[in-house]
């Protein structure tokens, strides 16, 4: 398994994220059972594996959604499930979460999404709140016409974005993002993988990929993580992936919507 | 002090942030050090202030040699300042960033943040009649909405009679069972409850006379004519037709009823038309049970209050009921349920996409439904007096 390079080194040396044999179940049926899974401080890694896998139950357990029976999340360094109710706030403004559907509040305007995590968190004056909020929002890629629209009047391509925005308001270490380009056209989806790359340059973000999209995990992803069966399949760079002899992975990265990344 | 070196100094007093003003040549020069954070952002604004007012008309370089951390805010802030001084013709640049520092200050130097053009706000003065207006012309589009609605569900359940739609006796049964079989212990309880009171303060009335034996009368008219019906119409209205307008309403804002539509299928048939009905036949039941229920509380009131033995109460009660005071009772039961189905219908197709508006429709869906029962059932009561019913 390679480990990937960090670009800068001292405290970068702890993971960002780690779990330790993670496991997860509802009733009597075990979802995620012993993941052992690390994020190392800029990096951005992609979490694939086929449908009902745990992926989207892994992304829970890790922000503090879902319970998990044993073993341990550490985001930061530190435990979730232990810390008090000041550390967890805390460590909620330290990551940011885009949902798969946007989960944009839809009785706000897009303008008012964004603002409103920092009119929660941060005491700053209203203007400049205004300002930051519009200067995310320029950040990925949306004009002013789309202030004051409702999430509703949005497409589906704008709710990610704006979505995005407002995952980024309070400046997050670490983002986690759940399918970000499903139901994105390959344009709109191609410019979002894009777009997390120069974000990522520009504020030095640590991605937590969520996908299905084999040209995102091409174009941005440092590592990919596979999980299958509740567990840890394999982790490693694409090119490990496209050698690996797993029969899932081989009919994934084999498939014939994966052949062009074989020059990739 | 060295020549042409000004010291103006803006420290700060705790450590987090601070930023200190020199003069190097002609250029202005803002020693940046600590923590530039979005938790930090009046100080640093304030700091930055400070250090900015002996810029003058001087160009600006900013030394983030001593910075530990910098966010978007921080950033922000200084960007700014600098773009203040390029507004007025004078160099500005940043000096001495770690990489990603250097990164972020470059990508937000590169972005603006547009604002979006304010839509024209109405004058003050007009607030009020544009409100009234909007209420007016809300109310008459109202109107028309519902005959529109009435219209199509009739149209249904004619196509559905002349066996031209499918029946969905299943549907039905379900609606049914939640509409007025899980209704009837509330209803039940809730008339018990009023038909009693209704007898323990009539009796109060009526003892000085000696006529406390009327309260049967009083008791089994009011409960048979009027209260039973409005009690359980209200109750089905705040049961029911909220839960009526909450589904229609999440169905519409997943469209639901589009898929339904685009099936060929009549969303008024599928959806509309088995709550209707439901309503339609099950409130009269309602009303009746509630009515039987009310006169049981007033029986066990008058016997233990008002001294009337049962069995009197029923030789008063076989007097004093007819099967006309039934009937009115029972007529006007269907319409109240259309009402409430027709309002409760109405308002769910006009909930769009927030979760604000579903809840707005389904409250309006209540208020308006139990406001229209009651003004029908005033209509009514006119209307039986005026034909000696």
């Amino acid at each position: 398994m390679s480990e990937p390079t960090t670009t800068d080194v001292g405290a970068e040396k702890t993971p960002i994220l780690e779990t330790k044999n993670l496991v997860v179940g509802f009733g009597d049926r075990v979802v995620i059972d012993g993941l052992d899974l690390t994020v190392n401080r800029g990096e951005v890694l992609g979490v694939i594996g086929p449908s009902g896998s745990g992926k989207s139950v892994t992304l829970r357990a890790i922000i503090g959604l879902l319970p998990h029976r044993s073993g341990t999340v550490k985001v930061f360094g530190r435990d979730y499930q232990s810390l008090s109710r000041r550390e967890r706030l805390e460590t909620e403004q330290r990551w940011g979460v885009l949902f798969q559907q946007g989960a944009l509040f839809s009785s706000l305007t897009v303008l008012e999404n964004v603002e409103f995590p920092m009119r929660e968190h941060l005491a700053l004056p209203a203007r400049l709140r205004r300002e930051i909020a519009r200067l995310k929002i320029e950040l990925v890629g949306l004009g002013p016409e789309a202030h004051n629209l409702y999430p509703s009047e949005l497409s589906g391509g704008m709710i990610k974005r704006a979505a995005l925005a407002r995952a980024l308001a309070l400046d997050p270490e670490i983002l986690f993002l759940d399918e970000p380009t499903s139901g994105l056209d390959p344009i709109g989806a191609a410019r979002f993988d894009e777009l997390i790359l120069t974000l990522r340059q520009a504020l030095d973000l640590t991605v937590y990929m969520v996908t299905h999209d084999l040209d995102s995990l091409a174009a941005v992803c440092d590592r990919i993580a596979a999980l299958g069966r509740g567990k840890l399949l394999m982790v490693g760079t694409l090119s490990d992936m496209l050698g690996a002899d797993d029969p899932w992975l081989r009919d994934y990265f084999g498939g014939p919507r994966a052949r062009h990344l074989e020059k990739a | 002090m060295a020549q042409g070196v000004a010291d103006t100094e803006v420290t700060a007093r705790a450590s987090e942030a601070s930023a200190r003003a020199r003069t190097e040549g002609e250029t202005l020069v803002v020693a940046l050090s600590g923590a530039w954070r979005a938790a930090y952002a009046r100080r640093l604004q304030s700091e930055l202030d400070k250090a900015l007012r002996a810029r003058g008309n001087r160009p600006l370089r900013f030394d983030l040699a001593e910075v530990s951390e910098l966010d978007t805010v921080g950033a922000w802030l200084l960007v700014k300042a600098a773009r203040q001084t390029e507004a007025d013709g004078k160099p500005a640049e940043f000096a001495g960033a770690s990489e990603p520092h250097a990164r972020l200050i470059a990508r937000l130097g590169a972005t603006e943040p547009r604002i979006a053009p304010r839509p024209p706000g109405t004058p003050l003065l007009l607030v009020p009649f544009v409100a009234l207006g909007r209420v007016v012309i809300n109310a008459w589009n109202d109107l028309v909405d519902s005959q529109a609605m009435q219209g199509r569900i009739l149209t249904a359940f004619g196509s559905a009679l002349a066996l031209r739609g499918r029946l969905r006796p299943p549907a039905f049964v379900n609606q049914f069972d939640l509409i007025a079989l899980q209704a009837v212990p509330i209803v039940v309880l809730i008339s018990v409850v009023v038909g009693a009171i209704i007898t323990q303060q009539s009796i109060l009335q009526l003892r000085p006379f000696g006529a406390q034996i009327f309260v049967v009368d009083l008791g089994a008219i009011l409960m048979f004519r009027e209260v039973g019906l409005l009690l359980a119409a209200i109750m089905v209205a705040g049961r029911s037709g909220s839960a009526i307008t909450a589904e229609l309403g999440s169905m519409r804002m997943r469209e639901e009823i589009d898929a339904l539509q685009v099936m060929g299928v009549d969303p008024y048939q599928a959806l509309i038309l088995p709550r209707m009905l439901a309503l339609v036949l099950g409130l009269p039941l309602l009303a009746f049970i509630g009515s039987l229920a009310g006169i049981a509380g007033t029986a066990v009131v008058a016997r233990y209050y008002g001294g009337v033995p049962f069995d009197t109460f029923l030789d008063r009660l076989q007097d004093a009921l007819n099967l006309q005071t039934l009937m009115v009772g029972l007529v006007k039961a269907p319409v109240m349920a259309f009402i409430i189905g027709l309002i409760a219908a109405n308002e769910g197709f006009k909930v769009e996409g927030s979760a604000e508006s579903l809840g707005r429709h389904t409250t309006a869906s209540v208020v308006k439904a139990i406001f229209m029962v009651i003004v029908a059932d005033g209509l009514f009561a006119v209307f039986f007096a005026a034909i000696g019913f």
